[in-house]
């Protein structure tokens, strides 16, 4: 293992893997699935050395039942997968959401529907944002766009669970869980700073009134007071937490709006139609829940026009449209299935939507 | 007289001073009872954290004065998996029903089971789904009649019911089975010392075990709790006959450990401190 701020060549996976851990994280659930896989073989080589566990499950819903309960039992926890082993685990996410339980939850998405293909995809992006799992709930959700950003978030990631008692989801892409690229480590935690958790069951030893984690409530008036209070705390949440990176964004004319691996392209895109003379600049995610919209109000607020870039058929750009809410013209551009739009691609959008000028708006 | 007053019988400390939500004459307030009497007899409630299932013991919660913990429906041995990962020192155990344990969460039954957790698993099986209203359960009996199986169980078209502790036998990582019920005060007695048998199993390290209660459910039955007990004897006994499944202390071992490294022993690569010439 790398000294602490000695910058090294990782992959993306694993250096979600080796931040996690250095966060604190001692229990890991996994089931096999590409193109997670790296994440799961660098914590099963490297949790034990650590005192840590690593324990493959018997499905995806076991997996992430077990972080439930180690989650319960006070632990950093994290499970990882992809897209189809991410519905399997919204029952759990559901329950952990319930039951007001941290944990972190990565997703190196792949194309779908179904079983859908091996190739980089962001179409899970409605599913994390809107629906892992049943009932009123939401997720913290993370976009990493480098390496550096895989090992940085997931490293957040943890303080955010716990800080606000939710499950926090990391929705990468296989590109950038495949890419290697040079990353500074965070340094490792130590275990004793982790914040102290009242609520866990570990035994009350006979010192306080049993722990209940729990997430049945069969009288209407107090599952709805106990959602309120959970979306107060979205409120707070979507205060405080809202992250994005602007990039050219302060005379541009045509903004693109673009998370995770498509990022990177449409920054190159942005870039090339720089070169040309077109003004054009970047708005990207970090935070897909809660959403950047206070980055991209004031833009849209002085006429700027958006081009959402996605690597699915248009499901952030419901979330650009909602924050510009009508005050500019919204397009979108994406490719799916595991397609990558390439920056070429993406500056024929810009083009265009520059030779219509402002007649759109 | 009075000043020789003698408390022969009073609540368990490990079970609350609550009111269950059981139907009357159902079997779980008396395992409820046995459970909460072995954590007081070994002096675990402080360390003990349990995990309750979905089914009619759901609120169990609520009953067990140890730290609790909700599962979804099937998933209790997932979750009670982790929790002895976190706190190998602490007594874990999962209360499950037919339903929970045997259908919709019978991969992680058999894989908790297999991976040799250090766990206590109680297993209500009453062969119907009760909280629900009286369905089928994986554990009905061929022609029981229930909600959804209102022409009696055909096992043509849906299938024969499983008996678990003869299908967990088969597997390395248990340590100890026994199927019991409470239908008298003798057996009552001899369910609560498989209870606290699969306790202190764990307490010794020994592996994953599991306590199968024949039980009852009236309500859903449509029998009275006296008639419920007759026909549990009748049907469900000698499908389901009582007994030790699976215990390696009787069979000579330490443990399900030692026990699975001898039915291995002639597979070269499960036994490497075997290899001439290597060090171990």
């Amino acid at each position: 293992m790398a000294p602490a701020n000695d910058k090294v060549l990782m992959k993306g996976n694993e250096a979600l893997a080796e931040a996690a851990m250095r966060a604190g994280c001692r229990f890991f659930f996994g089931y096999p699935i590409t193109p997670q896989t790296e994440l799961a073989a660098y914590m099963a080589k490297h949790m034990p050395g650590r005192g840590g566990t690593y324990l493959q499950a018997e499905s995806e819903v076991a997996a992430i039942n077990m972080v439930y309960g180690a989650s319960a039992a006070g632990a950093r926890v994290m499970t990882s997968s992809s897209s189809p082993g991410i519905s399997l685990k919204t029952e759990g996410i559901s329950y952990m959401a319930g039951a007001d339980l941290p944990g972190v939850i990565i997703n190196v998405q792949r194309g779908g529907p179904g079983l859908g293909g091996i190739q980089p995809s962001q179409s899970d992006y409605w599913q994390a944002t809107r629906a892992l799992g049943h009932g009123d709930f939401q997720v913290v959700v993370l976009a990493p766009s480098t390496v550096q950003e895989m090992a940085d978030l997931a490293y957040e990631a943890f303080d955010l669970a716990d800080k606000y008692r939710t499950p926090v989801m990391i929705l990468a892409d296989g590109m950038l869980g495949q890419m290697m690229e040079p990353v500074v480590l965070p340094d490792e935690r130590s275990l004793d700073s982790l914040p102290e958790k009242p609520w866990a069951t570990v035994g009350h030893g006979h010192k306080r009134a049993h722990n209940v984690v729990n997430s049945l409530y069969l009288t209407a008036e107090e599952l709805e007071r106990l959602n309120i209070e959970r979306y107060e705390r979205y409120a707070a949440i979507e205060r405080d937490e809202q992250r994005a990176e602007s990039y050219l964004t302060d005379d541009a004319d045509i903004v693109l709006v673009a998370f995770g691996g498509a990022a990177r392209i449409a920054r190159s895109a942005v870039n090339l139609a720089r070169a040309e003379g077109i003004k054009a600049g970047l708005i990207r995610p970090v935070t897909l829940w809660p959403f950047p919209a206070d980055a991209i109000e004031p833009v849209a607020e002085r006429g700027a026009r958006f081009l959402t870039v996605e690597m699915n058929m248009g499901q952030m750009v419901d979330d650009v449209r909602l924050a510009v809410n009508g005050r500019a013209p919204v397009a979108f551009y994406g490719r799916t299935g595991g397609v990558i739009p390439s920056p070429e691609e993406v500056l024929d959008q810009i083009r265009a939507l520059d030779a219509e000028g402002g007649d759109a708006a | 007289m009075s000043e020789a007053m003698e408390t022969v019988y009073e609540r368990p400390h490990a079970l609350l001073p609550v009111v269950t939500n059981y139907c009357p004459g159902c079997a779980h307030g008396i395992v409820n009872r046995l459970v909460a009497e072995v954590l007081d007899e070994l002096d675990v409630e402080g360390r003990a954290i349990g995990v309750a299932p979905v089914g009619c013991s759901v609120m169990a919660y609520d009953f067990f004065g140890c730290d609790m913990i909700e599962a979804a429906h099937g998933r209790a041995p997932a979750v009670a998996t982790a929790v002895k990962r976190v706190h190998p020192d602490g007594v874990v155990f999962a209360y499950q029903g037919d339903g929970d344990l045997a259908s919709i969460g019978m991969a992680e039954t058999v894989h908790a089971a297999t991976r040799g957790e250090n766990i206590t698993v109680i297993f209500i099986n009453n062969a119907i789904y009760g909280m629900t209203g009286g369905q089928m359960a994986p554990t009905s009996l061929p022609n029981q009649v229930t909600q959804t199986s209102p022409f009696g169980r055909n096992v043509d078209t849906d299938g024969y019911p499983i008996r678990v502790c003869e299908l967990l036998s088969t597997l390395d990582g248990v340590a100890y089975l026994e199927r019991v019920t409470v239908d008298s005060p003798k057996n009552v007695r001899k369910a609560k010392k498989a209870i606290k048998r699969a306790f202190q199993n764990q307490m010794d390290g020994l592996g994953y075990s599991l306590v199968e209660v024949a039980s009852t459910c009236p309500t859903n039955w449509g029998m009275s709790p006296a008639d419920a007990f007759a026909w549990m004897g009748e049907n469900m006994l000698p499908y389901y006959p009582l007994g030790v499944y699976k215990d390696v202390v009787a069979d000579g071992f330490a443990s399900a450990a030692e026990a699975a490294a001898a039915r291995s022993a002639a597979c070269p690569i499960a036994h490497p401190e075997n290899a001439e010439g290597e060090c171990a």
